[in-house]
């Protein structure tokens, strides 16, 4: 919504729109592209997932990767919105659901603000909308006095539109979305009207499917959607990247030291969460059980970060195993009854026989006992 | 009845159409397994009608073609070469029905045309197979295709090195495309059939290869050595894949029609003399080589098996074989069948957004139609709501499939009854219809011979021999109750499908076992039985699936179930002199997770669920003391361990009295628990805080099930103490409630420890409690000790122990029995 950023700069702003962030890439883009778009669309298909994964057009523009993982995910994701079929995205936190709906969004429709963010208390109107009650006062039911919603918007326009963290919202909201998904239609009993989506409008969803608290999907609304399930991130080496990426961050923000030495028990608490949630050891000769947790990469941050804390306030500011090591244990064992099972069995089985790791089996059989 | 009739029909549209000339030699260069070529045989054959279908293949099996006809032949079935002398040397010729070689044949045989093979004989290729294992050169010696993929010939876990490198690699990637079999499809397979010319696609087809070849083996002669030797068997079966052309054009009028891969199209073309090629076929080694049919299945056609004929999507391929039209609608219909078999919801709009998927990522990704790939992309996204769990079955189920062959029963002998007749004869083991018992000691080297035979065949379900109990007690031992019945051999011929040799078809039947075995106690079972049979090459993958199988079995139960047989076949391994490392080490992991998972087993258990615990408790106390024994690297401390596992379920207050006492007498036992802790844990719980059923089941525990509890009651008046003052207290209305407990307790004694216990009981206290003192002995007894007459055994007991005259010979007075 365009009222209050015009008064900055694209410049000033903390984090631009991915619209205006990649303008250039997508106007390379958009000038190149030959191929046929959909209705109301900014770039033809093959356009939107070049500039999702990246190339070089042929005039030498160099479209940066957005998103790097499978090839297959981001083509069925975008054939999903050529499709007029709603795209869900799954996927544990910290795998760039967000990320990919923004920049889908942006290079689909150029526009990526029409957003519902999905909360315990999303409310109906967010979805449909509401009115301007002083509007409705003075003149009666009209549709001046209707305030609509970011989905209305999109099916008025034509355009794409987001909801995040969509099994936050609860089931009796969600539910709202189903006449818009499959009869492309949203009715206004208080006139009499409807709303029509027009070509080129779509919706993206993000979830959250392994954990808790969430309102699954109705098996309605879930038909409506096709599913791309976006995977963590493929090797052990990338999840350290982004994990030591993203604990630098944090850390400077809380104003932490930096721990360049700490990148071993980085590389330690990766291996673990990495292990417990494959249910296989990294040389791929054991098997494990895998807890009820979900592991997912931002808890690896988390728990890296509160070791980070602890090292700097209580310790002698070097990332030790027992810093992380009660971390660990509270992100694994989740369920008392059998995740501590699995967790002591991960510890005798793997941990202690592993080089190099006594001192972080020491420390897990101090917090564990 | 292979629906053969319906898709034929688009090619015949026009026979003739063509304006092939009679009497012209056409040659369809195919890819092995490549539906698509299947299709384009057909249409061809059709139009052309040629007199003569000549099939890449051994000659040997012309006499087997006329079977492939029989009414009980279904495809995938596979050609079986096998030496005579030597049953484990083989080779394989994978036929499913979407084969072009398959329709070649099946047309041939429906249209009265003979067909013949025409590739160089299995005479020379399983020679070349024997020289090769000779050079410990496992490339295969005929591994020809590159067009088809690898050549079916492959034996066991060998698989063919793309030695020269894959031609279809290379077409792809000058048409600009990095994976070579979705180039194939999208240029051969997805054809559809009867458009235009039916000889067009073979046309274009030759002419890459021509193309390819010349560039390849410009580059082939360069390098020499290995290369260079395999170009050589190429060449020597071009030569007599030329010859017989030759012969069958001279032979036949009408015309002859070629089927082979389409790496051979080029060579097939090009003159040569009569007398090149038979130079070059003359003086090839020979063995003696038989030929059958054997059934075959759709997942060994896949990679996965051992026998892969090199194509990942069998299932996938038959369905676009058999599929009429709109074959990618048709695929998901049935992938929505398959899942609502499974409870998933799926309807008919799923099916319907699924293939408006496939469609529009088939465009995006450029292809003509939808494949595999888009197909399986779109189940994925709209079907299975981005899940791979489901995939796996669509997977499994029906890209694999399921599919199983059948051959005839008048097909010849399968090679397994041959290799067994032969072993029969070394050992001089005779199957005869009488039954007989056979004693055989297993440090003989033909005795062991024999138990491994007779183990192997039992692998095989062949059950030639029943191991009986041996009448002695030695591990090197073994009695077993022969008898050969008839239904035997018939037996034998099933066993057929899992190898030529007996050594390689129970290898294989293991294997597949332990995939397929239901629970943990199952496959330390087998991994016994492989130890015995003594197939080293199934205990690996059989110790894999065994640890994998234990990481994520949650139930402590099956664990401690599964530890003694494994411990006992380290035992049995030891004895027979295998190597035992891995599964010592997986029986050292598995007591590890019995060791955690233990203590929380045990808790909130009624009482038969107890029963069994304890008895899981014993077992497991077993075997960590016999697996102490064993050589375990790095797990020397197993012992200590499991005694603090013992400790824990000693004081836990939540596991149940029976797995309590059993613990506690364990420590006791074992002296890591003095008597008078032992006491006192006992007058802990006999004392009147604990309810009496909990009290008489910790009694249980600790002296019953036939542990020799009662000496220990009888020995230790302390202890029996207890248990009187206990149960004198108990109260008359809990009294009958554990009467039926301590009766199967101490019924389980015997006789004479009962006897005793009731003569010390019925002293009363007061006398027991001085029974070591100078009060009234058990009846027949003195009260005291006649030092003189014990004294007069000393010198006997010294001679026996031989031991010198120690100062004080009281010293053995004292000791106890």
């Amino acid at each position: 919504m365009p009222a209050f950023g015009e008064q900055t700069s694209a410049a000033e702003v903390l984090r631009p729109h991915a619209e205006d962030a990649f303008a250039a890439e997508l106007a390379a883009l958009a000038a190149r592209d030959d191929r046929p778009r959909p209705a109301r669309w900014k770039l033809s298909p093959w356009a939107v997932a070049t500039y999702l994964l990246g190339g070089t057009l042929p005039d030498g523009t160099v479209i940066t990767p957005k998103y790097v993982g499978p090839r297959r995910l981001v083509e069925v994701a975008v054939t999903t919105l050529a499709t007029d079929r709603a795209l869900l995205l799954l996927g544990v936190p910290g795998t760039a659901k967000t990320w990919v709906s923004e920049h889908l969004a942006a290079a689909v429709s150029g526009d990526s603000t029409l957003l519902v963010q999905g909360t315990a208390g999303t409310p109906e109107e967010a979805i449909r909308y509401g009115w301007n009650y002083a509007q409705l006062l003075a003149h009666g039911p009209s549709r001046d006095a209707l305030v609509p919603s970011p989905v209305m918007r999109a099916m008025t326009e034509g355009t794409t539109v987001r909801v995040e963290e969509l099994t936050r919202i609860p089931a009796d909201v969600q539910d709202t979305l189903i006449t818009i998904l499959s009869e492309k239609t949203l009715p206004i009993p208080e006139l009499g009207q409807e709303v029509q989506a027009v070509r080129g409008f779509n919706l993206i969803a993000t979830a959250n499917d392994r954990d808790r608290g969430v309102n699954d999907l109705s098996s309605a609304l879930r038909r409506r959607f096709n599913t791309v399930v976006l995977p963590l991130p493929a090797s052990a080496e990338a999840e350290v990247d982004i994990v030591t990426r993203r604990v630098d961050q944090i850390g400077r923000s809380l104003d932490l030291p930096s721990a360049p030495d700490g990148t071993d028990e980085i590389r330690r608490v990766v291996t673990v969460f990495r292990e417990l949630r494959d249910g296989l050891t990294s040389d791929g000769r054991t098997k494990v059980k895998s807890p009820s947790g979900t592991l997912s990469t931002a808890e690896a941050i988390s728990v890296v970060t509160g070791g980070l804390a602890l090292s700097a306030h209580f310790g002698d500011g070097v990332l030790r195993p027992g810093d992380v090591a009660a971390g660990v244990l509270g992100a694994v064992v989740r369920d008392p009854g059998t995740d501590r099972v699995v967790w002591q069995e991960y510890l005798e089985t793997v941990v202690r026989e592993r080089d190099g790791w006594q001192d972080f089996y020491r420390a897990c059989r101090e917090v564990s006992a | 009845m292979t629906g053969t009739d319906r898709t034929g029909s688009g090619g015949s549209g026009g026979p003739g159409g063509a304006g092939e000339p009679g009497g012209r030699t056409i040659l369809l260069g195919v890819r092995h397994h490549g539906p698509g070529s299947a299709r384009a045989v057909r249409a061809a054959l059709d139009a052309v009608r040629p007199g003569i279908v000549l099939v890449e293949g051994p000659p040997e099996a012309d006499a087997l073609i006329p079977l492939a006809a029989d009414e009980d032949m279904r495809p995938p079935v596979a050609l079986l070469a096998h030496a005579v002398d030597e049953p484990g040397r083989s080779a394989f010729w994978p036929l499913a029905e979407f084969s072009p070689e398959w329709v070649a044949v099946r047309w041939a045989l429906e249209h009265d045309v003979p067909a013949r093979f025409i590739d160089l004989p299995a005479t020379h290729t399983l020679a070349w197979q024997a020289a090769d294992d000779h050079d410990e050169d496992h490339a295969d010696g005929h591994a020809g295709d590159r067009a088809g993929g690898r050549e079916p010939g492959d034996r066991p876990g060998t698989a063919a090195p793309d030695v020269r490198g894959d031609p279809l690699a290379a077409l792809a990637a000058a048409a600009g495309h990095d994976d070579p079999e979705r180039w194939w499809e999208d240029v051969i397979e997805h054809r559809s059939p009867g458009e235009g010319d039916a000889l067009a696609p073979f046309t274009a087809l030759e002419e890459a290869m021509t193309a390819l070849r010349e560039t390849g083996e410009g580059k082939g002669e360069g390098e020499g050595g290995e290369r260079g030797a395999l170009d050589a068997r190429d060449l020597v079966r071009e030569a007599h894949m030329r010859l017989q052309v030759r012969a069958a054009r001279r032979e036949f009028a009408q015309g002859v029609a070629v089927v082979c891969g389409a790496w051979h199209v080029p060579a097939l073309r090009r003159p040569a003399t009569v007398a090149a090629d038979r130079a070059l076929v003359k003086g090839l080694p020979r063995t003696k080589v038989e030929m059958t049919w054997v059934p075959w299945t759709h997942r060994r056609l896949s990679r996965a098996g051992g026998y892969g004929a090199g194509i990942e999507s069998p299932g996938w391929y038959a369905h676009l074989f058999a599929a009429a039209d709109r074959p990618v609608e048709r695929w998901l219909t049935k992938v929505a069948g398959l899942l609502r078999d499974e409870d998933r919801i799926v309807s008919p709009a799923h099916v319907i957004e699924a293939a408006r998927l496939a469609g529009t990522l088939a465009v995006l990704r450029g292809r003509p139609l939808p494949g595999l790939g888009e197909t399986t992309d779109a189940v994925r996204a709209v079907m299975c709501d981005g899940s791979d769990v489901p995939l796996a079955l669509v997977h499994d189920r029906l890209v694999v499939g399921d599919v199983m062959g059948e051959v005839p029963p008048g097909a010849p002998a399968v090679p397994l009854q041959r290799d067994l007749t032969r072993i029969q004869r070394r050992l001089r083991l005779k199957p005869e219809p009488a039954q007989r018992e056979l004693e055989l000691d297993l440090r003989k080297e033909t005795d062991a011979g024999r138990s491994r035979l007779l183990h192997r065949l039992r692998l095989l379900g062949v059950g030639w021999g029943e191991p009986v109990a041996s009448r002695s007690t030695g591990t090197f031992r073994e009695t077993w109750r022969l008898r050969w019945e008839p239904e035997l051999s018939v037996r034998v011929a099933e066993a057929g499908v899992w190898g030529t040799t007996v050594l390689s078809a129970a290898t294989a039947r293991a294997e597949t076992d332990a995939v397929t075995a239901r629970d943990l106690a199952g496959i330390t079972a087998l991994a016994e039985r492989c130890l015995l049979a003594e197939l080293p090459d199934a205990l690996a993958p059989v110790m894999r699936i065994l640890a994998d199988r234990a990481a994520l079995d949650t139930d402590v139960g099956h664990l401690a179930q599964a530890l003694p047989a494994l411990v006992r076949s380290l035992r049995y391994g030891d004895v027979r002199g295998t190597d035992t490392g891995a599964l010592a080490e997986v029986a050292a992991g598995l007591a590890e997770r019995v060791f955690v998972g233990l203590p929380a087993a045990c808790a909130a258990l009624d009482a038969d669920a107890a029963e069994e615990m304890r008895g899981h408790v014993d077992a497991v106390h077993t075997a960590v003391g016999l697996l102490g024994d064993a050589r375990t690297p790095g797990r020397g401390d197993l012992g200590s361990r499991w005694r603090a596992v013992l400790r824990v379920l000693s004081a836990r207050a939540t596991v149940p009295g029976t797995v309590r006492g059993r613990a506690v007498r364990l420590l006791l036992d074992d002296d890591e628990l003095a008597p008078e802790e032992a006491a006192r844990l006992m007058g802990l719980v006999l004392s009147p805080g604990t309810p009496p059923a909990d009290a008489a089941a910790w009694i249980e525990g600790f002296v019953g099930g036939g542990s020799g509890g009662g000496m220990l009651l009888l020995h230790d008046d302390r202890l029996l103490g207890l248990v009187d003052a206990w149960l004198t207290g108990v109260p008359a209305d809990a009294f009958t409630d554990v009467l039926p407990l301590l009766r199967r307790t101490f019924s389980a004694f015997e006789p004479g420890v009962r006897r005793s216990l009731g003569e010390l009981v019925g002293r009363g206290p007061e006398a027991r409690g001085s029974v070591t003192g100078a009060g009234s002995g058990i009846p027949g007894f003195a009260t005291g000790l006649d030092t003189e007459r014990a004294d007069a055994v000393l010198p006997v007991v010294r001679l026996l122990l031989g031991r010198d005259p120690a100062p004080d010979d009281n010293d053995l007075v004292g000791a106890d029995t």
